[in-house]
């Protein structure tokens, strides 16, 4: 086998990367500038805002809880022979509003909504739904990626504040019912430990994740092609798309935001 | 002599290394409608979705009216658009509206209407189409294909407009039923006095349809000439078509 072969396939990853990248980003902002042109789709937005938002609220909930029982458990025999139960509240709730509140609630959403959103966009691509809506005076972007985009930048930051309720509530169980705290000293404990920026950088994480969720299942649905196979794997690269990205910018914001 | 409603000219668009149109002409009159007739991949619905600007041509020129709309600025592009109204290949209803509110859709979107003004008139177009205003209120999923296409047809003339694309409106229907819908585009044309391009496969469909005729053949327009001239155009490929020979200067290519 010629040695070339590999630097040429590393070349070519490279150049597609590069210029899906580039696609994407314009894909961005265009949907994004639909938002200030009118006219507005606010019953689009609505439905989106009503599906991502309202519609994820079990699994959301149910992640955060989870998440907040775990870390109070892991907390008790990890910390314990170290210092007093204010640890315990200390890690649950930094953990919780910086950290696991935004990305694990992300992820849901992104395998939730994201994937709803590109199986329906695609579905009305193959179909032709999408050139019907051009020939009936309407914008694709605008009708239907534009909402979408706005809602999952609302909608997030809504679910990842009750995640972080329902996380340190978690916590609160298993410190009072398992490890013998009092309620009154472990939420007493989390208030003095947690600062406002701990909760507002997580929901301006839970913002950019929104809009990535929304935009890779839009970006997917909108470009996809071949049926019912396209559809699938459209759906699937939203999905595996949306992931690691929303734990790539959540490095990038944690840098940002903590980093010195 | 008075200027064509649709003037296309060397238009040209290729898929990769697949040339699907390779230089078509003709000119359409006002008022006329034009069959568009040609095998399985010939490009049919790619010329129409060319001309509503749903595909961006290689070359050529498209003129409605005798403003070049491939040249002319986005504005003025999307008003000529806005007087087309397409009847899809697969009837591409919007599966998450209900029935009227995909045939009011051009009407709602235009902000013309109120909500219960927009289905008056849906209700109104539901019954030029046959359907009840009942039907309305069902999703698209709930409807078979004969009526699915006519809620689909029923969506193409809603706004009035006045120029007219049917793709292949009868296929897949039992006979009566696409004598129906034929029926029903005829009427539609003639009512609205709209200029239209139907493709079909069905030479019945075609005749009924049709003033006109074109057939497409390797991205080309072979032959064009009155629909009524189509089952004896004494031109070999035609005649090989609307007769369904399988001998012929047509070779079907079924390797590719
Ligand atoms: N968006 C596209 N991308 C790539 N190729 C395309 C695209 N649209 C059409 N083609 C190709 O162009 C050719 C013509 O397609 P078109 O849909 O116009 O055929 P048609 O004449 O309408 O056929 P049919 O009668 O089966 O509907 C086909 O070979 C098709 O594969
Ligand atoms: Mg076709």
């Amino acid at each position: 086998m010629n040695p070339l072969n590999g630097v040429a396939a590393l070349g070519r990853g490279t150049i597609g990367a590069v210029r899906s990248t580039g696609t994407l980003t314009l894909f961005a902002l265009n949907g994004l500038s639909h938002l200030l042109r009118p006219p507005f789709y606010g019953r689009a937005f609505l439905r989106a805002l009503i599906d991502i938002g309202f519609f994820s609220l079990p699994v959301v909930a149910l992640t955060a809880v989870f998440t907040g029982m775990v870390l109070a458990l892991q907390s008790s025999t990890g910390l314990s022979r170290f210092s007093a139960g204010s640890a315990i509240a200390s890690l649950v709730v930094l953990s919780v509003t910086r950290e696991l509140g935004p990305v694990l609630a992300a992820l849901m959403v992104a395998g939730r909504v994201g994937a709803a959103m590109a199986a329906e966009i695609g579905t009305m691509r193959v179909t032709d739904q999408i050139d019907a809506l051009a020939t009936l005076s309407t914008n694709p972007m605008k009708f239907l990626v534009a909402p979408r985009l706005l809602a999952g930048l609302v909608a997030l930051p809504f679910l990842v504040l009750v995640a972080d309720v329902l996380g340190v509530l978690g916590g609160t169980i298993i410190a009072t019912v398992k490890l013998g705290f009092s309620v009154h000293t472990y939420l007493e404990n989390t208030i003095n430990f947690v600062q406002t920026g701990d909760v507002l950088s997580g929901l301006a994480k839970a913002a950019m994740f929104g809009f990535l969720i929304a935009l890779l299942g839009c970006y997917h649905g909108y470009r996809s092609k071949g049926g019912a196979q396209g559809v699938g794997a459209a759906t699937t690269a939203a999905v595996v798309s949306a992931s690691v990205l929303i734990l790539a910018f959540d490095y990038v914001l944690t840098e940002l935001f903590f980093g010195q | 002599m008075s200027t064509p409603k649709i003037r296309v000219r060397g238009l040209r668009k290729a898929f990769g290394d697949k040339q699907v149109l390779d230089g078509i002409d003709f000119d359409l009159m006002a008022g006329t409608s034009l069959v568009v007739i040609g095998g399985s991949g010939s490009g049919k619905s790619v010329l129409i979705k060319c001309i509503l600007g749903l595909i961006e041509p290689d070359a050529g020129s498209i003129h409605i009216d005798g403003h070049d709309i491939l040249r002319a600025p986005r504005d003025a592009r999307e008003a000529a658009r806005a007087r087309i109204g397409m009847l899809f290949q697969n009837g591409a209803l919007f599966d998450s509206l209900s029935v009227w509110e995909n045939v009011a859709f051009g009407l709602l979107a235009r902000h013309k209407a109120t909500r219960a003004d927009a289905r008056a008139r849906a209700d109104d177009v539901l019954g030029q189409v046959g359907l009840a205003p009942s039907v309305g209120d069902l999703s698209p999923a709930e409807l078979s294909g004969g009526m699915q296409k006519r809620v689909a047809l029923a969506r193409a003339i809603a706004a009035q407009p006045d120029i007219l694309f049917f793709d292949e409106p009868t296929t897949g229907l039992d006979p009566i039923m696409g004598a129906v819908i034929d029926g029903l585009i005829v009427d539609c044309v003639k009512r609205l006095g709209s200029t239209a391009i139907a493709i079909t496969h069905d030479m019945a469909s075609a005749r009924r349809i049709g003033d006109r005729a074109a057939m497409l053949f390797k991205g080309k327009v072979v032959w064009i000439g009155d629909a009524s001239a189509l089952m004896e155009s004494g031109n070999a490929m035609v005649d090989q078509f609307t007769h369904g020979r399988r001998e012929g200067p047509i070779q079907m290519e079924l390797r590719r």
